[in-house]
């Protein structure tokens, strides 16, 4: 039986030292030392031994036992460090391969812009509010004091429903329904789709958007309207441009007065894209509201003053993504929303 | 309004400035710079030359050889296709090496083998605009009238080395539509007095009334004063060239003197202002008042206008002989043969102007400055300045006298201010010398008293009304970039946004996360997509609110539905070749409240979604079950619709939730698809959004997770095709009881393997206790019960 036993051992250990996969590892254990293996085999004859030999053989078959569980677990961490390797080696990928991107889908940009700057109106204090599409001729424009031979009142400027119906031009008249409705102080923007006479070509949109600003309080003045607005502008194009205040006319404001920024392309030395005038000009109108607006709306302009501020989107949106045709805004290809 | 500035120096000394400079300053004070151009487009060597001689080319019918003296000791040989010189005129010679407008060189050549040595020059040639060069040169050698030096630089002759400045005015300012107001404007930013022109006439002898019998105002009401004069002895003929540069630097053709000087003292004052032949009023009358319904009337530009009663006209007691404030007539005009004039200096009325001229359909220089409204002083003055530039350039004699008729001319008003007043308004104590310092120089007399400023306004700032108008010239002149700023003062807290605004931002967010694309459309869209999308011709959705002048038809409705504009976006994309595309849009439709509609209609929130290419029926539901769910919407079902013919009668579903209707979605009709020459099969949807809002649920709770294990069985069974899986899902789920936690179909097979009428569908319930891990033993019965229902109620059997 020792004979037997050592043959088991070095039979099994030569074995072990020719395997090549985990696998064969595997079936060499169970071969050897399975409930049905060699070594298993052999000790079932134990029973016949003598009481003196037991002890012996069992230490013996032990040792077996042990000396090719020890070889196997060696080979096995082995065979699985190089299995580890080769697998390494042979997955290498070419990362400059294109990733796998998940479908997302995308704002619109100009809607973007116009949620970015409620945001940053609404951190100034400013409450969000809106107004009708559809308008009436006094909101649009008796009750903001434009005279009533204006050319922008004619139908070549605005669309009419009916005498006393028209698309709003401008989201001034929401200015008019918040001082309406609320009594000062107060501050709020509004902004919305806006209509007027234009047929479309590059720059120019029968729809396009604007966003309104007002503020009504006791002692509001000019310096409160610039540095609202300076504010509001290092917000959105940051700090590095300039601004300048044009004295300007609007019949809803006196004074009136128009922001240049400097230029988004040459940043004020002048190119092909401001006239070389170094400025984007017209970027926003503002100025004091007109005494008549707020007794218009009731408010005592003895008592109070306000400020008011209405700025085109589409344009904004067009700058800061440096949109070169307002149609694209507005025909949604797919291509042209995808970039957002 | 172009402003030469060297017809500016005639009123203000601005030798010392930069023109840059003081454009800056100009904008910095209200009078918006659009541009500066120079006149002198980079003219070089171009000089007065004399045609000496004239020999006909040999070999060239159409070219002639000119011997020019340009003051050398040999004279010049060029030859040219000019077939409007003769030996003896001046004319600018652009000698070898000259530079002209648009980089263009001239160089020495040869014309059909004879040398030439330069080239004569037309007005365009030397940068003119083909708008304003006078007639009788523009298709030829601009040859010079009056005489200079030979050799002379043509810069010099022509003043080919100012700048031009232009402005744009705003349209409260009349006044500044001229260049003696630009100069005023300066005055105040420069602080300097202007120097007004000489306004003196000489006047002859003989007695206006010699020559002109009646002047009548018969509608006052649209003119608030007219001024006539009388001038004899008129030679007209070309003007001297410093008074047609002056005009086509300005923007205007010259025409001949007495027009010229017309137009020159509209630029120069800002009145517009009309010469009549006298010869050819017939009763030597003016008349003014409104014409008659159906008269016509031919104007300068020899075309026939039809007039109505809400127009003004001058008539000479037989004639019309002008539309008041727009246009004179053929008939009265002043031609080569003109001896006597009648020069109209009037101020009409603004609204009338500008209906008139709106109606014919023309727009003049004139008209578009009455329609801001003029000041009905300046019409004496301006008369009177074309009577003395009449007789400083000899081209008639001024009779002594003139006929003014007006009603009542404006007078210059008081605006009182209180000092603390601008301060407040402006945001800082603005010194009290500056103040009246600022207003003196804009002509607005002022002073202070106690605390108040007192001005008095001139006549010609018809802007200037209320105290707060005074506080916006302070402002301006002082410099908005000048006014320091200042914090809004007052509580801060962070603005708030609408609810229904709020949820509309997120929903957004959440179906952008879904994939989808944020698309924008216009409110307005055709009445034909109505057809296009299959509406019935009596649903409410064709009940919509119309444009009265809309940009075309395809912009002539306020839209009661987004699908069509939802459809012309897949389309659009579908031709651009995209494969695949989601989108959604939140906006309003319109709903009126009466037809025809009288008061602002009803603006319903709207969301639409859009798909073709990788979705299908089931992928929109899933998104639209995702948004309500998230919204906490609870209890909503989807009701077939097959009475909707925008949508596929077997492919189309109604989300009804407590008897409110949410919307509807489905696969495009097959015709709407036809209809829109789609190949693609399309999925929309439509959902109130208002309503979605309404019905939104709070704060979503938590659920505890399941503690115990669950067990899963999976069934396949074979029902009637006509039954819906949502019925099956509610037998299982009702018998199931609270242990049934997930009911999945995961499969759904028709085909050959079963009956034709059948469809096998595949489910994996999973069962779950809180309270402990539940047994097969336990299980077994209360899978068994759910299948017995299912038997019994649809004839539902497993499948095996």
């Amino acid at each position: 039986m020792k004979e037997q036993l050592s043959k088991i051992r070095k039979d099994a250990l030569e074995r072990i030292a020719s395997i090549k996969t985990i696998d064969e590892l595997e079936s060499t254990r169970v071969e050897y030392l399975g409930k049905k293996g060699k070594l298993t085999k052999i000790l079932r004859g134990m029973g016949k031994l003598s009481k003196e030999e037991r002890p012996v053989i069992g230490q013996l078959s032990n040792e077996v036992r042990e000396s090719i569980e020890n070889r196997i677990e060696e080979v096995r961490t082995n065979l699985k460090e190089m299995i580890k390797a080769k697998r390494i080696s042979s997955e290498k990928l070419d990362i400059s391969m294109p990733g796998k991107k998940p479908v997302l889908g995308h704002r619109h940009p100009l809607i973007q812009v116009i949620e970015e700057l409620e945001g940053v109106f609404q951190n100034m204090g400013f409450d969000i509010v809106e107004g009708p599409e559809i308008e009436d001729v006094y909101h649009n424009f008796d009750a903001l004091n434009s005279p009533d031979n204006h050319p922008s009142r004619d139908e070549t400027d605005t669309f009419y429903i009916t005498d006393d119906l028209l698309l709003r031009t401008h989201t001034s008249p929401v200015q008019i329904r918040a001082m309406e409705n609320m009594d000062p102080p107060i501050r709020i923007v509004s902004s919305g789709r806006t209509f007027r006479f234009d047929d479309v070509d590059d720059t120019h949109s029968p729809m396009f958007h604007q966003l309104e600003g007002l503020v009504v309080d006791k002692k509001v003045s000019i310096g409160n309207l610039k540095d609202t607005i300076d504010l509001f502008i290092r917000e959105i194009f940051g700090s590095q441009l300039e601004t300048r205040y044009r004295p300007h006319y609007f019949p809803f404001t006196e004074p009136s007065v128009e922001v240049d920024v400097q230029c988004f392309d040459c940043g004020g030395k002048g190119c092909s894209s401001c006239g070389e005038t170094g400025w984007s000009m017209e970027l926003l109108g503002c100025g004091m509201v007109h005494p008549k607006v707020l007794e218009n709306c009731g408010i005592d302009s003895e008592i109070y003053s306000g400020f008011a501020f209405g700025l085109g989107l589409d344009r904004i949106a067009m700058v800061k993504y440096g949109i070169d045709n307002i149609r694209l805004l507005f025909e949604n290809d797919k291509r042209f929303l995808d970039q957002f | 309004m172009f402003v030469p500035v060297k017809w500016l120096k005639d009123y203000i000394d601005i030798e010392d400035y930069d023109i840059r400079k003081l454009a800056d300053k100009l904008n910095e004070t209200g009078s918006h710079v659009e541009s500066i151009e120079s006149v002198d487009k980079g003219v070089e060597k171009v000089v007065v030359g004399r045609i000496e001689e004239i020999e006909k080319h040999p070999d060239a019918d159409k070219l002639i050889i000119t011997k020019i003296d340009i003051g050398e000791e040999e004279l010049l040989q060029i030859v040219t296709g000019a077939n409007n010189v003769k030996e003896g005129d001046l004319v600018p010679v652009a000698l070898v090496g000259a530079k002209l407008p648009g980089g263009i060189k001239i160089k020495k050549g040869k014309l059909r083998g004879v040398e030439s040595f330069g080239m004569l020059c037309s007005a365009a040639e030397l940068g003119y605009s083909d708008s304003v060069i006078p007639k009788l040169y523009r298709d030829g050698i601009h040859i010079l009238q009056e005489n200079y030096e030979i050799g002379k630089d043509i810069r010099e002759v022509f003043g080919l080395n100012e700048e031009i400045i232009e402005f744009e005015i705003t349209p409260n300012r009349p006044d500044c539509l001229s260049i003696l107001g630009m100069a005023r404007e300066l005055g105040a930013t420069i602080e300097q007095k202007i120097k007004y022109p000489d306004m003196e006439v000489k006047e002859e002898e003989d007695d206006i009334k010699d020559y002109f019998n009646e002047l009548i105002v018969e509608d006052k009401d649209l003119c608030n004063a007219y001024y006539a004069r009388v001038i004899k002895d008129v030679k007209v003929e070309e003007s001297p060239l410093w008074l047609q540069t002056r005009l086509m630097e300005a923007g205007m053709r010259p025409l001949n003197n007495i027009v010229d000087i017309t137009n020159y003292v509209m630029l120069e004052l800002g009145q517009p202002l009309h010469a009549f032949d006298l010869d050819k009023l017939e009763d030597k009358k003016i008349i003014v008042k409104r014409a008659e319904n159906g008269d016509v009337f031919k104007t300068l530009d020899d075309v026939e206008r039809k007039l109505d009663d809400s127009m003004l006209m001058i008539n000479d007691g037989k004639n019309q002989i002008a539309i008041a404030g727009v246009m004179g007539g053929l008939d009265s005009e002043v031609t080569e043969d003109t001896k006597t004039i009648l020069l109209e200096s009037a101020s009409f009325n603004p609204k009338s102007v500008r209906l008139t001229s709106k109606k014919l359909g023309l727009r003049t220089e004139a008209s578009t400055r009455f329609e801001k409204g003029l000041d009905p002083n300046l019409a004496k003055i301006a008369g009177d300045r074309v009577c003395e530039l009449i007789e400083e350039i000899n081209a008639g004699k001024v009779v002594k006298g003139n006929f003014f008729e007006y009603g009542q001319l404006p007078e210059p008003k008081e605006i009182r201010v209180k000092l603390e007043k601008i301060d407040d308004l402006i945001g800082q104590k603005i010194d009290r010398d500056r103040i009246l310092n600022m207003l003196n120089y804009l002509e607005i007399e002022s002073k202070i008293e106690g605390e108040e400023v007192i001005s008095n306004i001139p006549t010609f700032r018809t802007d200037i009304s209320i105290p707060v108008d005074i506080i916006e010239e302070i402002a301006r002149i002082y410099g908005f970039d000048n006014i320091e700023t200042k914090p809004l003062s007052g509580v801060i807290t962070r603005g708030r946004k609408s609810c229904i605004r709020n949820k509309q931002d997120w929903a957004k967010d959440l179906l952008t996360s879904m994939g989808l694309n944020e698309i924008m459309t216009y409110s307005f869209v055709s009445p034909s997509q109505f057809d296009k999308l299959n509406i019935s011709e009596n649903s409410v959705m064709r009940k919509y609110v119309k444009i009265r002048n809309p940009l075309g038809e395809d912009y002539s409705v306020m839209r009661t539905t987004l699908l069509g504009n939802m459809m012309d976006v897949l389309v659009r994309n579908s031709r651009y070749g995209i494969p695949s595309i989601g989108v959604y849009e939140i906006g309003n439709i319109f709903i009126p409240n009466e037809i025809p509609v009288k008061t602002i209609p009803k603006e319903k929130r709207v969301l639409s979604i859009g798909m073709y290419g990788d979705g299908d029926f089931f992928t929109m539901k899933g998104i639209i079950d995702e948004l309500l769910e998230k919204m906490g919407i609870e209890g909503y079902e989807y009701v077939r619709e097959e009475n909707n013919p925008t949508f596929h009668p077997g492919r189309a579903a109604s989300i009804v939730c407590e008897n409110y209707y949410l919307g509807e979605f489905g696969e495009v009709h097959p015709d709407v698809q036809e209809n829109y020459g789609l190949k693609n099969r399309v999925y929309m949807a439509e959902l109130d959004f208002n309503r979605l809002f309404f019905l939104k649920g709070g704060v979503h709770k938590y659920k505890p997770l399941a503690k115990y294990p669950s067990i899963s069985r999976d069934i396949a069974l074979l029902v009637d095709k006509e039954i819906m899986v949502k019925e099956i899902e509610k037998i299982i789920r009702e018998n199931g009881g609270e242990l049934v936690k997930r009911v999945e179909l995961f499969d759904v097979y028709e085909g050959d393997q079963i009956d034709n009428d059948k469809k096998s569908v595949a489910y994996s319930i999973e069962y779950n206790s809180e309270e402990k891990t539940l047994t097969d033993e336990e299980l077994t019965p209360i899978h068994q019960k759910v299948l017995d229902a299912l038997e019994k109620e649809l004839d539902a059997h497993l499948r095996t």
